[in-house]
């Protein structure tokens, strides 16, 4: 593979000097690129003028690893594509098998799949957040952040067992009904959440420097956003009115209160800004999904142990922290999936890195990949 | 040779100054910002932690001292020192008690603002040798800041050179009156925000910005030159929280004996933990956010504190 990266011949600016272009080469390990992500950034004086996005330090071939494994083995493997909001990938990929599969859900299991969801996307927002905090040298809102997403940790912790690769939205239902007591933790959690968010809007978003690097950096209108596929915040940022919840409806979601959070000018700082407001949503979700859920199973009965769907193929997605999270199957009528393909809203969302960075200072290139809030388990899959 | 041997004393005293107050400061800005962030911090060695420091500096003393092959060698293991001493020999000149600095000599106030400020040199030097990217980028960034914040900085002293009559240190300590707080608080700000940004504290840790430039211009460094950046940072805040302390606020508020040494001591920790307390709340500035500021805010708000000094000192 060979990468097109500028010279660092000196080339001739605008008004007829001779500039030098600095190529600077930012990860795959620098503390700043949420994990393995590499740029080439080539600057001119302090302003980025070409970003390349180098990506696949993390690639595990997991859509190849599923097509020699049951339709029940593949679900641990999703919880590796986006670590920080495992419970997604889960219920994408089960959405698709039982499409595929025709299997029927109870209705316990789909309140539950809501009810993790909604606390999987506060605790991924806050990792997006926090993150951006850091970028930008408030480590203190990093450290807020984590504490409301540990509280998430520690109620799925309790739920399923695991605190990240949580393996709970199985084909047909979910693994494990709740402990006893674990609706009055979560309605615990979600009373004292607003506050939490309220005061880091104060920390954070409120703050003159913090909105000083943040407005204005980054700013993708709604037509790109729309061009380039983008989706989640970072295309409601830009005031793109598109959340699957809404727009699609899957699961419990039409039977909800809720509204479709978006922002006005589309930069950094409303990208963060949504992502706090939507948490807001999520307590509200699941406050109203602990009230009206139903009692009975949590897994369909008589699924085969060995599921073996028709041949054919089938596609369903949901609406992850990140955006339209899309599982595509196929069947040949063997136990295993002959194909299974993700489409995943970090790897579109981090395509628009060039297209928002340059123009920009390096200091403003962590604070746009922070905004987007790409996680590389799930761009490299 | 009667000099020599004063200035071997005073240079002793400094770098013993420096370690003391880098062991403390460093332990005190753990428990600071755990104590922000809803941590403990610190908590196993010793009583309250306060051994963690000491365990790190042997920790450092006994890591490997890594050179760079790429590196400019004499002039990468030069540059720690030439930004540690610089803020060692600001020590020399800080009225510890009043009438009395270690070297009193007329024009110390200049001499406290000038030479820490030869600590850019290095800095440069040290970003620039070590043939790194960040590091380059960190030096630059680092020489562009802190010769902006010279002005504002010593603009805010030199209104209290000119209520006091005196550009020597000891000179405006012992000058000093009750009422100079309320009259100099624009130019205590001035002084502390310059401050923050001449030590490369945040928000201004533009330099060494972690989660840009990895660490800035100490990025390749390891061990003890890594501990001697280290030291200079915490030294320079030692510098700049006595010398607020002794100016700003005149010693101990003028006070005599054991109650001044006191309040003079309680002072110099608020100012240092109020450095503390700023980095740990506020975001990083961009480099040209920083350069405007500096420029269109404080330079404005220092000659104001200038102009509102020089309107009131001819009815004294």
């Amino acid at each position: 593979m060979t990468l097109e990266v500028e010279s660092r011949e000196p080339v001739i600016a605008d008004d007829g000097r001779a500039a030098e272009r600095l190529v600077v080469n930012v990860g795959p390990s620098h503390p700043s690129t949420h994990g393995v992500g590499r740029f080439i950034v080539t600057l001119d004086a302090d302003v980025v003028t070409n970003v390349v996005p180098v990506i696949g330090y993390l690639h595990r071939g997991i859509e190849k690893m599923a097509e020699n494994r049951t339709y029940l083995q593949v679900v641990p493997l999703t919880d590796r594509l986006d670590y920080v909001g495992s419970m997604y990938a889960n219920w994408a990929y089960c959405r698709a098998v039982e499409r595929l599969a025709g299997i029927r859900v109870p209705e316990r299991a789909e309140y539950l799949r809501v009810i993790v969801c909604e606390l999987q996307r506060i605790a991924s927002h806050m990792m997006g957040m926090g993150a951006s905090g850091a970028d930008t040298g408030a480590f203190t809102m990093f450290i807020y952040a984590f504490d409301v997403r540990e509280r998430v940790i520690e109620l799925f912790e309790s739920l399923c067992g695991a605190r990240l690769t949580y393996n709970y939205v199985r084909p047909g239902g979910v693994s494990r009904d709740t402990p006893e007591g674990w609706t009055d933790d979560v309605l615990a959690f979600t009373s004292k959440v607003r506050e939490s968010l309220s005061e880091m809007d104060k920390l954070f978003f409120g703050n003159a420097i913090a909105r000083g690097r943040l407005k204005g950096i980054g700013v993708l209108s709604a037509e790109d956003a729309v061009a380039w596929g983008a989706s989640g915040p970072t295309a409601r940022a830009s005031n793109v009115n598109w959340d699957l919840r809404k727009h699609d409806p899957y699961s419990v979601y039409p039977r909800f209160e809720f509204d479709v959070v978006v922002g006005e000018r589309g930069d950094a700082y409303d990208r963060g800004r949504v992502k706090l407001l939507e948490c807001y949503e999520s307590v509200k979700i699941i406050e109203q999904a602990i009230a009206q859920m139903p009692g009975g199973i949590i897994m369909t009965d008589g699924l085969p142990r060995l599921i073996a769907p028709a041949p054919g193929d089938a596609y369903d997605h949901i609406e992850s922290a990140r955006g339209s999270l899309g599982v595509y199957l196929v069947s040949d009528g063997g136990p295993r999936p002959y194909r299974m393909k993700v489409r995943s809203p970090a790897f579109c969302n981090l395509a628009l890195m060039p297209k928002l960075a340059v123009g920009h200072t390096l200091s403003d290139l962590v604070v746009v990949l922070g905004s987007l809030d790409p996680v590389f388990g799930e761009v490299d899959r | 040779m009667n000099g020599l041997l004063r200035g071997i004393i005073v240079g002793l005293g400094a770098g013993i100054l420096i370690a003391v107050g880098a062991l403390i400061g460093v332990w005190l800005e753990r428990k600071v910002s755990a104590r922000i962030q809803m941590r403990i911090g610190p908590n196993e060695a010793g009583p309250a932690g306060l051994l963690q420091t000491l365990a790190d500096t042997v920790k450092l003393v006994l890591k490997e001292d890594i050179t760079p092959t790429q590196a400019d060698v004499p002039i990468f293991r030069m540059s720690p020192f030439l930004v540690f001493v610089p803020v060692a020999a600001s020590l020399a000149v800080v009225p510890f008690a009043a009438g009395w600095a270690p070297f009193n000599i007329a024009s110390s106030a200049l001499f406290f603002l000038a030479v820490p400020a030869l600590s850019v040199v290095g800095v440069l030097m040290a970003g620039w040798s070590s043939r790194n990217t960040y590091a380059s980028i960190g030096g630059v960034r680092g020489a562009a800041q802190m010769i902006s914040y010279e002005l504002p900085r010593t603009l805010s002293v030199l209104s209290l050179c000119v209520l006091a009559g005196s550009i020597s240190t000891v000179g405006i300590r012992d000058a000093f009156r009750w009422w100079w707080i309320p009259l100099n608080l624009i130019g205590l700000l001035v002084f502390f925000i310059a401050s923050l940004a001449e030590l490369n504290r945040g928000p201004f840790d533009l330099p060494e910005a972690e989660s840009e430039l990895v660490a800035g211009y100490f990025a390749d460094y390891s061990g003890i030159r890594w501990s001697v950046f280290m030291m200079a940072e915490y030294g320079g805040i030692v510098a700049a929280s006595l010398f607020a302390a002794a100016l700003f606020f005149g010693g101990g508020l003028g006070l005599p004996g054991i109650a001044g040494a006191v309040v003079f001591v309680f002072i110099t920790v608020c100012v240092t933990v109020a450095m503390m307390w700023v980095k740990w709340t506020f975001p990083r500035m961009r480099s040209d956010q920083l350069m405007g500021f500096a420029w269109k805010v404080l330079t404005p708000m220092a000659l104001v504190q200038l102009l509102i000094v020089g309107l009131v000192v001819p009815w004294l």
